[in-house]
């Protein structure tokens, strides 16, 4: 573990360029994550990458935050975490404060009302391809399909708060644990 | 107190979110519905402005809705309050990484939260897409009595944009085989805005 001022120094340089290079959310950001982590940094080794990935895909929270935390963690602690994140966080706050003052400023000119108006239409289609895309991955079976479908009609049709939704999801994956996994086991 | 508010909306928004980004635009909508701190068509922008600025989605929205509702120093707090859960779950993880990695239950649980991120998913693409296709303020106005057939081609009619859902769909196959950057989505799609919309 290093915690010298330049450690934590290279550790804010490196995630501080991270995010500012990546266009389109964390899901972009994990390419140059890797790239500059394991390749040029050699601060996580090549095999264990994918694993570190794949579980700050599944626990809570930005998926590129988590991803900067647990490397910045692994280099120099507490600390290291700290300057982890705030090098990813840093540009985007910057660039966004820096924008909202324009955008608030102009939001009534009809030049950019017509902007966002065509941009909203590029966003729908962006998120309906990665809706297919995932759904191909994810819907596999009966259950699958059951979950996804009363989850989206809950909180489309009813208006269910979507926090309530992942809560019922939890309590059902451990009620289904329970039952199916640990029963078959005994 | 405004600026305690916003860090701990935003904390939840970061500790309930499974799935990265765009499964946290469902819930952001209905908390800033609930707050009124933003109209679901200005969430849509934002989104829009994501897509094409660095960072991550959520980072982003925290950073623009605390400035909004609260200046500079709500912009700090929003953003704080989306990153520290992070910091938090994966500080611990880091600590127990050994012990947790082949925790069974934590595996098998998260596993089945996939479709629940999907769906999430799925609410946001109608959430966006409402405030894209749908006319005048987001309702959709349906007649009180509805005769199936005729007027049912005259809601639709008079409540969708046809053009923005025909271009839409023209981009999704496009955006899918050819894997199209998403600088370059939004950008033929400010065009195409600017000219027919």
């Amino acid at each position: 573990m290093k915690t010298g001022i330049n450690a934590l120094l290279d550790i804010f340089i490196t995630f501080f360029k991270i995010g500012s290079f990546t266009i389109g959310g964390g899901l972009a950001m994990i390419p140059l994550i890797e790239r500059e982590t394991v390749q040029n940094k050699g601060w996580i080794k090549e095999e264990e990458i994918s694993d570190v990935i794949s579980l700050c895909q599944s626990v809570p929270g930005v998926i590129a935050i988590n991803i900067s935390i647990f490397i910045g963690y692994r280099r120099a602690g507490l600390i290291g975490a700290f300057f982890a994140a705030l090098g990813v966080i840093l540009p985007s706050f910057l660039i966004i404060m820096l924008l909202s003052n324009i955008l608030l400023k102009n939001y009534s000119n009809p030049y950019v009302q017509q902007i966002f108006a065509g941009a909203k239409v590029g966003v729908t289609a962006l998120l309906a391809a990665v809706l297919i895309k995932l759904s191909r991955q994810i819907i596999k079976d009966a259950y699958s399909f059951t979950v996804a479908f009363c989850a989206f009609a809950s909180v489309i049709v009813f208006g269910v708060h979507p926090f309530v939704v992942i809560g019922v999801g939890i309590i059902l994956g451990i009620i289904y644990y329970n039952v199916f996994i640990l029963g078959k086991v005994k | 107190m405004i600026y305690l508010l916003l860090f701990w909306t935003f904390f939840k928004i970061g500790a309930f979110s499974f799935g990265g980004g765009l499964a946290m635009i469902a819930p952001v909508q209905a908390e800033m519905e609930y707050y009124g701190w933003m109209s679901t068509d200005e969430f849509a922008n934002i989104i829009a402005v994501s897509q094409i600025t660095p960072g991550p989605i959520a980072v982003n929205t925290a950073t623009y809705v605390g400035i909004k509702t609260a200046g500079f120093m709500g912009g700090l707090c929003a953003t704080l309050g989306v990153s520290m859960p992070a910091l938090i779950i994966m500080t611990l993880i880091g600590h127990f990484y050994k012990q947790y990695k082949d925790s069974v239950l934590f595996i098998s649980v998260l596993a089945l939260l996939k479709p629940v991120t999907l769906a999430l998913i799925a609410s946001a693409v109608v959430i966006v897409a409402r405030t894209a296709f749908v006319s005048g303020n987001n309702y959709i106005a349906v007649p009180e009595s509805i005769n199936l057939g005729i007027d049912l081609v005259n809601i639709i009619l008079s409540n969708f944009n046809l053009i923005p859902i025909i271009f839409c769909l023209v981009m999704i196959p496009l955006v899918l085989k050819f894997k199209l950057h998403p600088v370059l989505v939004i950008a033929l799609s400010a065009v195409f805005g600017l000219i027919f919309l």
